[in-house]
C-alpha cells in the first residue's frame, strides 16, 4: 500500500520506527567514528577532548609513529602467524575429524564411539587452572603453539560441518565406490566441493577468532614481546583504565600524550573486522541461522 | 569366505575413518580430558614441582577453604546477577529491534541498520574495552553530554551502580545483533497464510504483531531462553576481566575471574581448582537441565 493511502496512526508509526532504526544505525558507528577521529587528531586536541567527530589538527603522526614501534609491530607478526597457521590447522582438522563421523554406523561401527568422545568436551571443560597447567607440563609455554594446539580442533565446528555432509546425496559416493575411488579421494573430489558454503562459514569463524582471542596470550606467553595484537592491546586498554577512574589528569603530559597513539592501534586491531565484515556478513547469517535454526 | 578375513576386509575399510579422526582425538585427549583429569588436584596440596602424580592428597580440605572465603558468596551472587540481567537484557532488546527491523520495507535500510547492530559482535572485548573507556572517562564524551544537559560528571568505571550497568548494556550492545538474526529468521519462517486470515479477520499490523509475529516466534524465545539456562554461571569472563577494576569488585567480581587471580596471581592452584570443579558440576546439571527442556519443549538436538 502506498504511503499516502495509510491511515494516519499508521504512517506516524512508520516515520517513527524509521527514526529510531536510523539514530540506532548512527548511534552504533559513533564510537568508532569518534576512535578514528581521536587517532588523527593532533595530540593537544587529544587530551583536551576536543576531538568529537571529526579530527581536530588533522594529522597522520600516531600511524606514523606506529610503523616504528617494535611492540606493535612484533605483536602484529605474532597474531598473523597465528592466523594463518591456526587456521589452517584447525581447517584440516575440522575436516578430517567431521568426515568419518558423518557416516551411518553401518559403514563405520565404532562412530557412535568416537561421537561421545567428542559430545562430552561440549558440556565438560578442566576449567581455566587445569588447563595452564597441563599446557604447561606439554611444554608449549612462551610459544605460538600454546594458541594453537588447545584449541586444535573446535567440536562445536565439527559438529556443524557433519550436520552438512550429511545432507550430501549418498548416490555420488557410491558411483565413486563403483569406479574404485578410495575414502580420501571421496572426502577431496565429492565432500569437499558440495561443502563450499559451511567450509567458508567455519573458516571466516574460525580467522575471526584467532584474531580477536587475546585472553590465551596473556596467560601462556611469559614475554609481552611473544603476545599476539589482541594480547597487546590489552595491556594497552588496562592502562587506559587507570585513568579513565582517576579525576584527575594522571600528571605527566609524556604519558597522556599517548592517547592519540592508543587510539590508533585500536583502531587498527578493529580495521581488518571492519574492513572485511561487511562482505562477509551474510556468510556469517547464514552460519548462525543454519546452525541454530534446525526443524 | 570365512569370518576372519571378512573382518579383515571391513577393517580395511574403517582404517582411513580412524586415521583421519586420529590427530582430533589426540589433541581433544591432551588439551580436555588431561585438564578433566587435572581436576583431582582440587582435592591435593597441588605443588607445580611434584606435578599431578606427586602432590599430596587433602581430601575436601580445599572446599572448606573456598566456602569460607569472605568474598566467596559475594563473587557467586555477582555471577548470578549479572548473568541474569545479561540473559533477560540480551533477550529482549534484540526481540524488540528484530519486530521493529520487520516492520521496515525498504531492504537497504534494513541491511544497513542490521550491519551497524551486528558489528561489535565481531570485535574482541580488547577493542571494545578500548571504545567504553574512552566514551565512559571522566572527561569523555558521554560526560561531556551529562554536562550540555546539567547533570554533574560521573565516574563510571569507578562507580559500583553504574558499572554493572555498563557490563550488562555493553554485553547487550556486543551480542544484539547475533539474536537479532535468529529471530528475523524466525519471524522469516512464520507461514503467511496466518497474516492473510488476520487481515480478513479485520487484524491490523499491531494486531498482527502481537497475535500472529509473537506467538509465531515463541518457540525460538523458549528454545533461546532454556540454553542460556545452562551458561548461568558464565557472567563473561573475558568483558569483565578487561573492564574491571578494584575499586568495583564489589559488584563486578564473578567466579571466572576470581578463579583467575585466586590461581594465578596468588598461585593457590588448588583452592581454584575446587572453584572451578564446584562450578563445572552446577553447570553440567544446568545444561543438562537446558537440553533436556529445549529437546522437550522444541525438538531441539545438537546432532
Amino acid at each position: 500500500m502506498p504511503f499516502r493511502r495509510m491511515a494516519f496512526s499508521r504512517q506516524l508509526f512508520i516515520v517513527i520506527n524509521s527514526i529510531v532504526l536510523a539514530s540506532l544505525f548512527v548511534l552504533g558507528l559513533l564510537p568508532f567514528i569518534h576512535l578514528l577521529s581521536v587517532s588523527l587528531s593532533s595530540n593537544i586536541a587529544a587530551l583536551s577532548n576536543q576531538v568529537k567527530l571529526w579530527p581536530v589538527g588533522f594529522t597522520f603522526e600516531a600511524y606514523r609513529f606506529l610503523g616504528q614501534k617494535p611492540e606493535f609491530l612484533d605483536s602484529l607478526v605474532v597474531s598473523l602467524q597465528r592466523v594463518v597457521l591456526g587456521t589452517a590447522i584447525n581447517m584440516a582438522l575440522v575436516v578430517m575429524a567431521a568426515y568419518p563421523l558423518s557416516k551411518e554406523v553401518e559403514r563405520f561401527r565404532l562412530r557412535t564411539l568416537y561421537v561421545w568422545f567428542f559430545a562430552v568436551t561440549m558440556f565438560l571443560g578442566g576449567g581455566l587452572i587445569p588447563t595452564y597447567i597441563v599446557v604447561k607440563e606439554t611444554g608449549i609455554m612462551d610459544s605460538i603453539w600454546a594458541l594453537i594446539l588447545p584449541g586444535a580442533l573446535s567440536v562445536w565446528h565439527m559438529v556443524m560441518l557433519l550436520n552438512f555432509f550429511r545432507s550430501v546425496p549418498k548416490d555420488l559416493e557410491e558411483a565413486a565406490i563403483v569406479d574404485g575411488a578410495g575414502q580420501l579421494k571421496i572426502l577431496a573430489r565429492i565432500y569437499l566441493p558440495i561443502s563450499l558454503p559451511a567450509i567458508a562459514t567455519i573458516l571466516l569463524f574460525t580467522l575471526v577468532g584467532h584474531w580477536n582471542s587475546w585472553f590465551d596470550g596473556i596467560l601462556y606467553m611469559n614475554s609481552p614481546s611473544h603476545y599476539p595484537l589482541q594480547s597487546y592491546l590489552y595491556t594497552l586498554v588496562t592502562k587506559i583504565n587507570i585513568e579513565a577512574i582517576s579525576t584527575e589528569d594522571l600528571g605527566a603530559l609524556n604519558r597522556l600524550s599517548e592517547k592519540t597513539l592508543r587510539s590508533a592501534q585500536i583502531f587498527l586491531g578493529a580495521l581488518p573486522i571492519m574492513v572485511v565484515y561487511p562482505f562477509l556478513q551474510r556468510y556469517f547469517i547464514k552460519g548462525i541461522t543454519v546452525g541454530s535454526v534446525k526443524e | 569366505m570365512n569370518r576372519t578375513s571378512k573382518r579383515m576386509l571391513r577393517l580395511k575399510e574403517e582404517l582411513p575413518f580412524h586415521l583421519l579422526l586420529l590427530p582430533g582425538v589426540v589433541f581433544i585427549a591432551i588439551y580436555h580430558y588431561g585438564p578433566l583429569a587435572g581436576l583431582a588436584m582440587a582435592f591435593q596440596k597441588f605443588q607445580p614441582i611434584a606435578g599431578f602424580f606427586h602432590s599430596k592428597w587433602v581430601g575436601m580440605k580445599n572446599f572448606e577453604y573456598i566456602f569460607n572465603l569472605p568474598d566467596f558468596s559475594q563473587v557467586f551472587w555477582n555471577t548470578l546477577e549479572i548473568a541474569v540481567l545479561k540473559i533477560v537484557f540480551g533477550l529482549a532488546v534484540p526481540l524488540l529491534l528484530a519486530l521493529l527491523l520487520n516492520e521496515a520495507t525498504k531492504s537497504w535500510f534494513v541491511r544497513s541498520v542490521q550491519t551497524s547492530v551486528f558489528l561489535p559482535f565481531f570485535l574482541s572485548w580488547t577493542i571494545l574495552g578500548g571504545v567504553l573507556f574512552e566514551l565512559f572517562s571522566f572527561k569523555g564524551p558521554i560526560n561531556a553530554l551529562f554536562a550540555w544537559l546539567g547533570v554533574d560528571p560521573v565516574l563510571f568505571m569507578g562507580d559500583a551502580g553504574w558499572f554493572r550497568a555498563i557490563l550488562v548494556g555493553s554485553d547487550v550492545w556486543k551480542g544484539m545483533g547475533y539474536n537479532m538474526i535468529i529471530f528475523l529468521a524466525s519471524i522469516a519462517g512464520i507461514n503467511q497464510n496466518l497474516y492473510e486470515a488476520a487481515q480478513v479477520d479485520g487484524a491490523g499490523r499491531w494486531k498482527q504483531a502481537i497475535h500472529v509475529t509473537l506467538p509465531g516466534m515463541a518457540p525460538m524465545i523458549i528454545l533461546i531462553s532454556t540454553l542460556s539456562i545452562g551458561g548461568i554461571l558464565n557472567a563473561g569472563f573475558e568483558q569483565v576481566l578487561v573492564l574491571y577494576n578494584p575499586t568495583v569488585y564489589s559488584s563486578a567480581d564473578v567466579i571466572d575471574t576470581f578463579v583467575y587471580r585466586l590461581g594465578l596471581f596468588d598461585q593457590q592452584y588448588s583452592p581454584a581448582a575446587a572453584i572451578g570443579l564446584f562450578k563445572s558440576v552446577i553447570s553440567l546439571f544446568l545444561v543438562s537441565l537446558s537440553y533436556y527442556l529445549a529437546y522437550r519443549f522444541s525438538k531441539y538436538r545438537i546432532f
